[in-house]
């Protein structure tokens, strides 16, 4: 044994802990037969295991580009990194276009690192597809020209379960309690909810805003069973879901929970027997149609598992890129922006056909609700979900569950 | 009605306390005997979920939880002796590096073996739900959890206390050198403390892996509060960090009950009001050879 300092320890423990935090990057060099493109999504925190699935899906989509020749005849050099958090997020994207040479950005989960990685798009002049990230902010007061959003957005979650629990008579009349993330998405989300709310006659009689990195529930369990809710509603995200939903489970509380927010990695970790109530997504593996059944078919013998929302998103995403910069023959952002805002309609692996609507840059495609498959009649621990009829209905305009002008408005600087 | 309620956060507050009470009190022996800071001691805690939910597909909840710390216990041993055993004479910065570097390279391994996207086992259907006692609402399975801590706490205590072994245990934490004149040698009592340390974190984590999502950084998620915790109970204290790990579960209650933005801050509050009236903690005692 020898003599030990306190302080010495807790001072090394500091500095380890500042060194962890900061990552080591991989460094790269530009080729010049090479179309470098940059990929950001949080490996890391809590949205970190969506994250690894958005890798996966890119990394995938990178791959078939490059075996069927490529975008304009040469191959394309995926950077793809941990975004960490929005400042690091920003770090990167000015790193990938200014000094790696990528001509345009895709990524994202977190709203919050999304938004810098916006602005940084703007000042660039590049073109970058925020490919997870929902907030309708993003796509409203911080929307900028350079900018494209391929995920659902806030209100069209909260449309499309919201419409769902309507029909089962879940919402007129009833007394809601929300648990919200503590930060620009969950805001956002519990705007989005309330205006539902005040549309639908329904009650919002309390609302926790809860920090990211909060792992023990039961303190906020306590207070949603003093206030006596009819339906809890959950606008939590990533590994936040998980654990509400397990703790709910815990706890048995008699309310039923929903939600406006949910990843397919966050139900699958939850696991079967835990998970309960209506929620919305924005894809899932087993929608029949064949681009949806090819993408799951190569991600499968690929990785051995079937693909999150995530994954398909961004490998969409890359793909429809990959369609754009073909068709246009040129990687100038002015070129593509004008080429996007044609309304050009992408197969992204559904029913209806999407497409960027021209004024706020929003990929306009059809959402679902899901309600839970009880256990016994899951085929494996991937089969939990039964999702309900795709909203907006067959004959109705797909626009219509999207936010109007008027209610979320975007000012793009020429 | 108001106070009622506030009861009730106190009492799950306590709750918590016993559960983040598992993984510091470990953590809080191995520095205290060793001189060593264990960082790596998350990395149990995220094996023994792990290793849990890897048993409970074969085996049943039961046997999963009291073979998953065992086991963690033994590879504790394993890490004593061909790790931490060469830093306890050197500089503390060399301790501090291989057991961060460990955890870092248990995360990995975590990922390579189970995968990077969570694991999930489930609460068996005897302790789901909710029992009302009196006006409070506890989780059966959260009653089960405090149950076990206290039999771990108790068995804890007699070791150190009532036993020769705990004597000389007390005994090295203090004055190290005069064990060893009278000829003792500490490092065996290292290796057990180790194992228990490490065995006490993988319980702790066998036990939550049903109720918290089971994912490779989850070991370093758990490292903050049990710091704070040790620091806040001060060094080679036994009921020191037992009062801190119960104050630091009851102060974040209440802080969520009034403020509920405070209340992962709360602790951090508390750590350092304890830290400018007290700086050895609570019931740290001044040990000679960390002054």
């Amino acid at each position: 044994m020898i003599r030990t300092s306190r302080r010495t320890l807790l001072k090394a423990s500091a500095a380890l802990a500042g060194a962890s935090a900061l990552g080591f990057p991989a460094i790269a060099r530009a080729q010049a037969e090479k179309i470098r493109i940059g990929h950001l999504t949080p490996l890391t925190g809590f949205l970190g295991v969506i994250g690894g699935y958005a890798q996966l899906g890119v990394k995938l989509a990178a791959e078939e580009i490059n075996q069927s020749g490529g975008i304009l005849g040469k191959q394309i050099d995926l950077l793809s990194e941990d975004s960490i958090n929005p400042a690091t997020a920003a770090t990167k994207a000015q790193r990938m276009l200014e000094q790696d040479g990528a001509v345009v950005l895709l990524g994202e989960i977190s709203s919050a690192s999304s938004l810098t990685i916006m602005q940084v798009a703007e000042r660039n002049k590049k073109v970058f597809f925020s490919t997870g990230a929902r907030s309708d902010a993003l796509r409203g007061k911080n929307c900028n020209k350079y900018s494209f959003h391929c995920d659902i957005p806030n209100t069209v979650m909260v449309n499309a379960v919201g419409t769902a629990l309507s029909q089962k008579g879940m919402v007129k009349g009833k007394k809601f309690f929300t648990l919200t993330a503590d930060y620009i998405f969950g805001h956002d989300l519990l705007k989005a909810a309330k205006a539902f709310f005040g549309t639908h006659e329904a009650n919002l009689i309390g609302d926790e805003l809860i920090a990211t990195d909060v792992t023990d529930f039961s303190p906020y369990l306590l207070k949603v069973r003093q206030a006596k809710p009819d339906v809890v509603c959950c606008n939590l995200a990533g590994n936040q879901v998980t654990n509400l939903v397990k703790q709910y489970a815990e706890f048995g509380l008699p309310y039923p929970l929903v939600g406006f927010n949910l990843n397919t990695g966050d139900a699958w970790a939850a696991g079967a027997g835990n998970l309960s109530g209506t929620w919305p997504t924005v894809w899932y593996h087993t929608l029949d149609n064949p681009t949806s059944k090819a993408f799951v078919a190569a991600f499968g013998k690929k990785y051995g598992k079937p693909p999150e929302n995530h994954a398909w998103i961004d490998y969409v995403t890359l793909k429809l890129l990959a369609e754009a910069i073909n068709t246009t023959k040129s990687t100038d952002s002015g070129e593509l922006i004008s080429y996007f805002e044609k309304q050009s309609q992408f197969d992204i692996g559904k029913a209806r056909k999407a497409y960027f609507r021209s004024w706020d840059h929003q990929l306009v495609q059809e959402a679902y609700p899901f309600t839970v498959k009880p256990k016994e009649q899951m085929k494996d621990q991937w089969d939990m979900l039964v999702l309900g009829d795709a909203v907006p209905a067959a004959n109705d305009p797909l626009e219509q569950i999207y936010p109007t002008r008027e209610q979320n408005p975007c000012e793009m600087k020429a | 009605m108001q106070f009622e309620f506030l009861l009730e956060q106190v009492v799950n507050g306590l709750v918590l306390g016993g559960y983040y009470l598992l993984i510091a009190l470990g953590l809080s022996l191995i520095f205290s005997v060793g001189g060593i800071v264990n960082l790596a001691h998350g990395a149990f805690y995220a094996l023994g979920a792990y290793v849990f939910v890897e048993l409970t597909h074969h085996l049943g909840f039961g046997a999963s939880v009291v073979i998953s710390p065992l086991a963690v216990a033994l590879l504790g041993i394993v890490f004593e002796r061909f790790i931490l055993r060469r830093f306890y004479a050197s500089d503390p910065i060399l301790s501090l590096l291989v057991t961060f570097g460990l955890a870092m390279v248990a995360e990995q391994a975590i990922r390579m073996i189970w995968g990077a996207a969570p694991v999930s086992a489930e609460i068996p259907q005897s302790f789901r739900g909710s029992v009302i006692l009196g006006d409070f609402l506890f989780s059966r399975y959260r009653l089960l959890i405090l149950a076990v801590v206290a039999v771990v706490l108790v068995g804890i205590w007699l070791l150190l206390h009532k036993t020769s072994f705990g004597r000389v245990v007390r005994a090295g934490i203090q004055r190290p050198d005069m064990v060893a004149s009278l000829g003792i040698r500490l490092q065996p009592y290292m290796t057990t403390i180790v194992m228990l340390g490490v065995g006490m974190a993988a319980l702790g984590g066998a036990f939550f892996a049903p109720i918290t999502t089971v994912h490779p950084a989850m070991g370093a998620e758990i490292m903050t509060v049990a710091f704070v915790v040790v620091v806040i109970g001060g060094l080679g204290s036994f009921w020191g960090v037992v009062i801190a790990a119960l104050l630091v579960g009851v102060v974040r209650g209440i802080a969520i009950h009034f403020q509920p933005a405070a209340g992962e801050a709360s602790i951090y509050i508390l750590m350092f009001l304890v830290l400018l009236v007290r700086p050895r903690g609570l019931l740290g005692e001044r040990i000679e050879k960390f002054e």
